[in-house]
C-alpha cells in the first residue's frame, strides 16, 4: 500500500515538474516576439545553407549554388532591369502637374531610403509599403495612382531600391500592439496553406529553397524582398512586390487578394523585418 | 428464370432511370445556389480557389446553352471545391503554427 502511494506521489510530482517546465514554453510560443522570430528565421537558413554567405541570400535562387551564382554574375554585366532603372530615374525626377516631385513626399528626398520600407504608421495603425507610399504621393499631388502590378510602379521602385543598394534592411516595429498584430498577421499569412494545391509561402520558400519546381529553382524566403522589384524572364518584364504576391497565390490556385490588401502589406512587413541586416540588392533579376 | 428476369428488369430500371430523368433549369438553379453560397463563404474567409470560380463559370455557360446536366455537374463540382477551401481555411487557423520556424 505504502509503495503504491509513494509511486502515485512520485508520478504526480513528475507530472507537476513536467508541466512547470512545459508551461512557460507554451506561453512563450503564443507571445509575439519579432526579434526572436527574426533570429530563428535567419538561423534556420544559415544552418540549412552553411556555404552561402549571409549577404548572398538576397540573390534568391542565384545564391543556391556556384553555377547559379556564375549565371547571376554574368547577368549583372548587362542587367535586364536596366531599362526600368533608367525609366524610373526619369519618372522620379519629372515634376507632377503641380510642380512638386516624388522627392517632396519622402524623407531624404526619397534617396537611399528603400531599406526602411515597409514601416508601421502609428497614426493610421497600419503597415505602409513603398508602393503604397508612392501612390499616396501621386494622389496627394493630384495624379492618378499607378497599377501596383505594372511597369510604372516597378520602374519607380527599381530606381529607389537602386539608391539603397548595399544598405542593410532596417525595419522597425514600434512598441504598439497594432504593429505587433500586423507582424503576427503577416507571419500567419506566410505560413498558412491556401489554394487547391494546399501550399503556403513557406511550402516553397522555407521547406524547398534550392529545389526545382518545374524548371525553376526556388528562392529562400530569407531576403526574398531585398531584391524587389525584379525582372523575371518568365514574365518578360519587371514585377513589383505586389505582382509577386499575386502570382504566387495564383500558382497555388488561390484567388489572389487585391494588391496592397492588409494581408499583403502585413506579410511584406513580416518578411522584410526577418531580413533585417541583409543588404538591399534591388532591382533584381530572376529566371 | 422468371425471378432472374424480374431482377434484370429491376436492375436495368434502377440504372437507367436517373439518366432518363433530364435535369431541369430548376434543378440547376438549386445546385448553383448551393455552390454560390459555399463559394461566398470561402471568399468571406479570404480563401477562394481559382478552380471554384472556373467551375461556377462553367456551370453558368452550360446553363446558358441549355445543357442543364452539364451545368449541374459543374455546379456540384464548384460546391465541393468551395467546401474544401472552407475546410482548409478552418483547419489552417491553427495548423499554420506547425510550419513556423521557431
Amino acid at each position: 500500500m505504502k509503495a503504491r502511494l509513494s509511486l502515485l506521489l512520485g508520478s504526480l510530482g513528475a507530472a507537476l515538474v513536467a508541466f512547470a517546465l512545459a508551461a512557460p514554453r507554451v506561453v512563450a510560443a503564443d507571445k509575439v516576439d519579432p526579434a526572436a522570430d527574426a533570429k530563428a528565421f535567419q538561423n534556420f537558413f544559415f544552418q540549412k545553407f552553411p556555404n552561402v554567405k549571409h549577404e548572398d541570400f538576397v540573390n534568391g535562387p542565384y545564391s543556391m549554388n556556384e553555377d547559379m551564382k556564375r549565371q547571376w554574375q554574368e547577368k549583372e554585366e548587362f542587367p535586364p532591369y536596366e531599362f526600368a532603372l533608367d525609366a524610373g530615374k526619369e519618372m522620379f525626377a519629372t515634376p507632377f502637374k503641380n510642380g512638386k516631385t516624388y522627392a517632396d513626399c519622402f524623407p531624404n528626398g526619397g534617396i537611399g531610403i528603400r531599406q526602411n520600407y515597409p514601416y508601421f504608421d502609428t497614426k493610421e495603425g497600419k503597415v505602409v509599403t513603398l508602393e503604397l507610399a508612392l501612390n499616396r504621393c501621386r494622389e496627394a499631388n493630384g495624379e492618378a495612382p499607378y497599377s501596383y502590378v505594372k511597369d510604372e510602379m516597378a520602374s519607380l521602385t527599381a530606381y529607389m531600391a537602386f539608391t539603397s543598394r548595399g544598405k542593410p534592411m532596417d525595419i522597425k516595429i514600434p512598441d504598439d500592439p497594432r504593429a505587433l498584430a500586423a507582424f503576427e498577421n503577416g507571419k500567419r499569412y506566410f505560413y498558412t496553406r491556401r489554394g487547391q494545391m494546399n501550399f503556403s509561402c513557406a511550402s516553397c520558400h522555407v521547406q524547398s529553397p534550392g529545389e526545382r519546381i518545374r524548371a525553376e529553382i526556388l528562392a529562400p524566403a530569407l531576403g526574398i524582398l531585398n531584391a524587389m522589384p525584379i525582372y523575371r524572364s518568365e514574365w518578360s518584364g519587371m514585377g513589383t512586390t505586389s505582382r509577386r504576391f499575386v502570382t504566387c497565390n495564383s500558382q497555388t490556385r488561390a484567388v489572389p487578394l487585391e494588391p496592397q490588401s492588409d494581408e499583403y502589406r502585413d506579410v511584406e512587413y513580416f518578411l522584410s523585418y526577418v531580413a533585417n541586416g541583409l543588404p538591399i540588392s534591388g532591382p533584381g533579376a530572376r529566371p | 428464370m422468371k425471378r432472374s428476369c424480374l431482377l434484370a428488369i429491376l436492375f436495368a430500371s434502377t440504372v437507367a432511370l436517373p439518366s432518363a430523368h433530364a435535369a431541369t433549369e430548376a434543378d440547376y438553379k438549386a445546385a448553383y445556389a448551393a455552390a454560390e453560397a459555399a463559394s461566398k463563404e470561402a471568399a468571406g474567409m479570404r480563401n477562394q480557389w481559382t478552380v471554384t470560380v472556373s467551375a461556377l463559370a462553367a456551370a453558368r455557360k452550360a446553363a446558358d446553352g441549355g445543357d442543364f446536366d452539364r451545368a449541374i455537374a459543374a455546379a456540384k463540382e464548384a460546391e465541393a471545391l468551395a467546401k474544401a477551401s472552407i475546410f482548409q481555411a478552418t483547419t489552417e487557423k491553427e495548423a499554420w503554427k506547425a510550419m513556423e520556424i521557431r
